[in-house]
């Protein structure tokens, strides 16, 4: 039986390799379909957690603030609390401090930020010049900066009274304007270390600001966990933002499954005609092979096996060029870089392999029925 | 019954009807062993209508087929392959070669579905009608005349009781025509039986007996 195998092999090695243009059209149509389905599948991986960290966008979802929202907290309290936020998810922590503060006899709020953080916190803001970058450095909120036609590159000194009552002033260097939408327009923000240094009060935080990867459920969780561990302070989620993002994650990825399910449905389609043609094309060699004596089942096995070897390399190819064709997608409508998750080629070169024996099914069936004389006729 | 074990062919009434056209009517002919024998006639007078029933391509609408004294009527379609396979050699007018194999293999896919590929058996075969050069060559880099060759050292492949060829002369020219000619011979030599179509009188010319048919008749029998 193994020279016969061998043989078999010989047989379909040669069918596939010396009739090259017709291979190469029917791979063409299982590679095509096996890279649409493996790059879809791929996006529906990748999308939650691509628009998880886009909603992360708009901003924190975690607010650490002392219990009930009186009074400071310490930088080792909150580095306590923060200990529990899950690494792997967080995308930024930025504590946060104000101060009533004066230039030139008039009031003004400054909010002392990680300036690195925030950048992670909250990209939404837009900066008109640059970050500040070293210590005397300052961004001035929109509002404030229209009052008094402040520009990037001008200074500008703030002054004011600690809680001793003491007198302190700082020259700035205002590097950018920043425009955020919200409170911050109105504010003169500067870096946490300045803001200890001007008002000569270290270790008084107002709040932190996180901003995590995690669903509202974990959200709650860990504030449930820091309730239990850390009296002293609480973590509210924020939480409006969190679910409505659940909410449009859900539907868009139903609708990718859906567009998922609507291509492939076409790709069979698309394989099992490009398939019956490769049949119906080889009807005469079906009937000469059953006039030198082979059984239906016989000759209709080799060409499921012929099928199932265009599956598997169609298969094979189809997550090379999907895995590149998914990057090419996540890069130009997300802008970043996507995660390969390997573990769906071996599912793609399944269901491709299936899709096209399926799709051979018919066509086989319809040109092994074919009575040997008619084709061999050939008049 | 002693009678139908000598013959190996044994055609009794047999009738082969395409609704209103009856391509063959009452066909009696009896072939013993070792004969060469030419079925001759005009276009559509029903010549490869009989090689097929003959062949186990394709049944008879009425009549008896005995083929090595089997009654081809009893059996199964399963059965009818598995007669294909183990007695009958078919040559055809159009050769019908697989494009993607080479004359080798070719010839072993006759093995493949009879029983065991055996390439030096098949080298051999090749080598009987004068091929063994072009062993490694795909049908497209051979002559007519090479190409039905091939054809031949398949439908010998498996020794088969009764070798079928369908005009095999009919699409070549005339040196190839004699080149077939003589492996033909020389397969009468060793014993085959042969049942030729032809309507080309000089290949007639060369079998021991020839009949004629016209509108599925047998007109001749010489
Ligand atoms: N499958 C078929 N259906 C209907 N008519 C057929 C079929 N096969 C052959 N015929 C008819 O039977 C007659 C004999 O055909 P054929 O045996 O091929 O003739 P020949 O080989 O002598 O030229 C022709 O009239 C042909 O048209
Ligand atoms: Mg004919």
């Amino acid at each position: 039986m193994s020279k016969n195998s061998f043989f078999l092999a010989r047989m379909l090695m040669w069918s596939l390799l010396r009739r090259r243009s017709r291979l190469l059209i029917a791979l063409l149509g299982v590679t095509i379909g096996a890279t649409v389905l493996f790059s879809l599948v791929t996006l529906c991986y990748d999308i939650p957690r691509q628009l998880s960290r886009e909603f992360r966008s708009y901003g924190a979802n975690l607010v650490f603030v002392k219990a009930g929202g009186v009074g400071r907290m310490s930088l080792a309290e909150l580095n306590q609390a923060a200990a529990l936020l899950p690494a792997e998810q967080l995308v930024g922590l930025t504590p946060l401090r104000y101060e009533s503060v004066r230039n030139h006899m008039l009031p003004y709020t400054a909010v002392g930020v990680d300036f690195e953080e925030a950048r992670k916190t909250s990209p939404y803001w837009r900066v008109e010049g640059v970050w500040p970058a070293r210590s005397g450095e300052m961004l001035a909120g929109s509002d404030v900066a229209e009052k008094i036609r402040l520009t990037p590159g001008q200074s500008l000194t703030l002054d004011g009274r600690n809680e001793a009552q003491e007198r302190y002033d700082k020259e700035f260097k205002v590097t950018g304007i920043v425009s955020t939408g919200g409170v911050e327009d109105g504010f003169m923000v500067i870096s946490l270390s300045d803001m200890e240094e001007m008002t000569g009060e270290a270790d008084r935080l107002d709040l932190a600001e996180a901003s995590l990867t995690s669903n509202s459920a974990a959200l709650s969780e860990i504030s449930a966990q820091v309730k239990a561990r850390f009296p002293g302070l609480e973590a509210r989620p924020v939480t409006r933002v969190a679910s409505s993002e659940e909410t449009v994650l859900s539907k868009l990825t139903a609708l990718v499954y859906l567009v998922s399910l609507v291509v492939l449905s076409l790709t069979m389609i698309c394989v099992a005609t490009t398939m019956m043609t490769v049949v119906l094309e080889r009807r005469r060699e079906i009937g000469l092979k059953k006039a030198l004596g082979a059984e239906n089942r016989r000759v209709a096995r080799e060409f499921l096996a012929e099928g199932l070897i265009l599956g598997v390399l169609g298969g094979f190819l189809g997550s090379v060029c999907g895995l590149f064709l998914a990057g090419a997608v996540s890069a130009s409508v997300f802008g970043r870089a996507l995660t390969p998750e390997p573990q769906l080629a071996p599912i793609t070169i399944a269901v491709s392999a299936v899709v096209t024996i399926v799709a051979c099914l018919a066509p086989v069936r319809r040109a092994v029925d074919v009575e040997p004389a008619l084709v061999l006729r050939g008049e | 019954m002693s009678e139908s074990a000598r013959n190996i062919l044994e055609i009794t009434d047999v009738s082969k009807i395409y609704g209103p056209l009856k391509a063959l009517e009452t066909i009696n002919l009896t072939v013993p062993p070792g004969q060469w024998l030419a079925i001759m006639g005009p276009s559509g007078s029903g010549k490869t209508t009989l090689m097929n029933i003959i062949g186990c391509l394709d049944t008879a609408s009425e009549g008896a087929v005995r083929l090595d004294g089997l009654n081809l009527a009893q059996l199964t379609r399963a059965e009818l392959t598995g007669i294909r396979r183990e007695a009958i050699g078919l040559i055809f007018q159009q050769f019908h070669l697989i494009s993607y194999l080479t004359a080798l293999e070719n010839v072993m896919v006759a093995q493949f579905y009879h029983s065991m590929v055996d390439e030096g058996e098949a080298l051999a075969a090749l080598e009987r009608v004068g091929l063994a050069d072009r062993a490694k060559h795909l049908p497209r880099q051979l002559s007519g005349g090479e190409q039905q060759r091939v054809c031949i050292a398949r439908a010998l492949i498996n020794h088969p009781k009764i070798i079928l060829a369908d005009e095999p002369t009919g699409n070549l020219d005339e040196a190839n025509e004699s080149l077939v000619m003589d492996i033909l011979h020389n397969l009468h030599q060793a014993g085959s039986t042969i049942v030729v179509v032809t309507h080309a009188p000089e290949v007639a010319a060369h079998a021991e007996r020839v009949i004629v048919l016209e509108h599925g008749r047998v007109v001749s029998d010489k």
